[in-house]
């Protein structure tokens, strides 16, 4: 039965890029490993900081996932089609180069088409270039696999992001400001005075909803560090 | 042969040229987009001084930019209250454009204050509130925003404040409606009419404030000095044109 409906999956892929068995066992780790048991947040322990910064509120946050996945499948796109191209000695400045500037593309459409985002996320958005999951991903994978490896890896690593910062985003405005996507959920029900936790709001809060993230997450994947 | 220095200063330049160009392309591209935008938003800020949030929020970007035309008037004053048209250079000022910002470094009686009349719906020569931008320094970086006073110029109608990067959750309420209501009815003179423009007080949950005092940001104390210096210095500022306009000799403006 499993078999099956994988052949059907598999069959659907195909219609899409009839080219190659787009969707091996391999190639389908490269996407649901960083997802959990090798997280780029939780389990890699990079990308902490923006976690930290843009998890106050869900809107945001999504933008900037969005954002962050943007980045990292074209970086690792163009950086994988380059790879032999790359001299090696400049290779990080090359890799530089690329975020940077996609990362300014994303600044200017958000600035252009959606200003409010834009005042919410400036900095942060800027901030995608230091973010160390994306330098590591085309450190370690696009500069030794081919293109389209390199999209799924860059897929699996911003998804992976993605998720943990939203679930973190979730609990730290649901308890710091009583509402998911600003709408005031306790006020939707009937609580008028639930009391919102300030540290929730305080990076501090991010920390902790983080910490405990990744103890439910090693305690079910049981994977410990050496 | 990729590793010779002449290969990667070929590869770097080429690289430098396509990113340069790509990234002056797009900024060229997006910049009437990108202007749009910061039009809007300005004008929706400065509508939203005098007008329901909510309705304004349901506003479509033209309908709210056919409201700003119909209803607000603007000038230019300077630190006297005189009106001014054109800067030194000859160039005409619009009151829209005028950069806060790099007003705010200038000296005080060397800046350019623009005023935003909202006229009256009935009558459009009747001025219902006057708008004024306001601009300074939270505790991370700047805020601004604009006071809207009644007609007499007295009690405040309506303000909105905006941040940088305030901390979110704390000092950022400063940007929700939440706290700009309690500004609503405050007024800035005492009975002597000495100007005491409005503070925030420390601490959240204060009870019986008078009319000079709103309640205070939990967590936020800096940020609320920072609004309360804005709103004295720029209350200040514009003294001069209240003066000239309580006094009749402006009634032109």
């Amino acid at each position: 039965m499993s078999t099956e409906t994988l052949e059907q999956k598999k069959q659907e892929e195909v219609v899409q890029k009839p080219s190659e068995a787009l969707l091996s066992k391999r190639r389908k780790r490269l996407i649901s490993d960083p997802l959990n048991e090798d997280n780029p947040i939780t389990v890699q322990v990079l990308g902490i900081c923006s976690a930290l910064a843009v998890t106050v509120k869900m809107e945001p946050t999504l933008i900037m996932s969005i954002a962050v996945v943007f980045v990292i499948v074209f970086a690792n796109l163009i950086i994988s089609v380059l790879r032999n191209l790359i001299p090696n000695r400049v290779r990080i400045i090359v890799q530089l180069a690329v975020i940077a500037t996609l990362v300014t593309l994303v600044s200017e459409v958000l600035k252009a088409y959606s200003y409010d985002m834009y005042k919410v996320l400036g900095a942060f958005v800027g901030l995608i270039i230091t973010n160390c999951i994306v330098m590591g991903r085309l450190e370690a994978f696009a500069m030794g696999n081919k293109p389209y490896d390199s999209i799924l890896d860059g897929l699996g690593s911003g998804f992976g992001y993605a998720w943990i910062i939203l679930t973190v985003a979730f609990f730290r405005e649901l308890f710091g400001s009583g509402s998911i996507f600003d709408f005031k959920l306790f006020e939707a029900v009937g609580i008028t005075n639930f009391p919102t936790n300030g540290l929730m709001v305080d990076s501090i809060g991010a920390f902790m909803v983080l910490g405990v993230l990744i103890w439910v997450q090693r305690s079910k994947t049981g994977y410990v560090e050496h | 042969m990729r590793q010779s220095n002449g290969y990667i200063i070929l590869f770097t330049a080429i690289m430098t040229v396509i990113v340069g160009g790509l990234l002056s392309l797009t900024s060229q591209g997006l910049a009437p987009a990108q202007k749009k935008s910061i039009e809007l938003d300005t004008k929706s800020s400065i509508l939203s001084s005098v007008m329901d949030r909510e309705v304004l929020g349901k506003m479509k970007p033209n309908e709210v930019l056919t409201r700003y035309n119909e209803r607000i008037t603007s000038l230019v004053v300077d630190i006297n209250g005189n009106e001014i048209t054109s800067d030194e250079k000859g160039g005409a000022i619009v009151a829209e454009e005028v950069n806060i910002l790099k007003n705010y470094k200038r000296k005080p009686e060397e800046r350019q204050y623009p005023v935003f009349k909202y006229m009256s719906a009935e009558n459009p020569d009747q001025v219902e509130a006057y708008i004024l931008p306001v601009y300074g320094a939270g505790l991370w970086d700047k805020i601004w925003g604009y006071v809207a006073l009644d007609s007499e110029l007295k009690t405040i109608v309506g303000v909105s404040f905006d941040h940088k990067a305030e901390t979110p959750g704390l000092g950022a309420r400063i940007g929700t409606p939440e706290i700009q209501q309690r500004y609503v009815g405050k007024e800035i003179y005492n009975q002597k009419g000495e100007l005491v423009s409005v503070t925030m007080v420390k601490g959240e949950g204060n009870a019986g404030l008078d009319d000079h005092h709103v309640d205070g940001l939990s967590g936020a104390t800096l940020t609320a000095k920072g609004v309360n210096a804005m709103l004295k210095n720029y209350l200040n500022a514009y003294q001069g044109y209240f003066k000239k306009l309580n006094s009749g000799a402006t009634a032109t403006l």
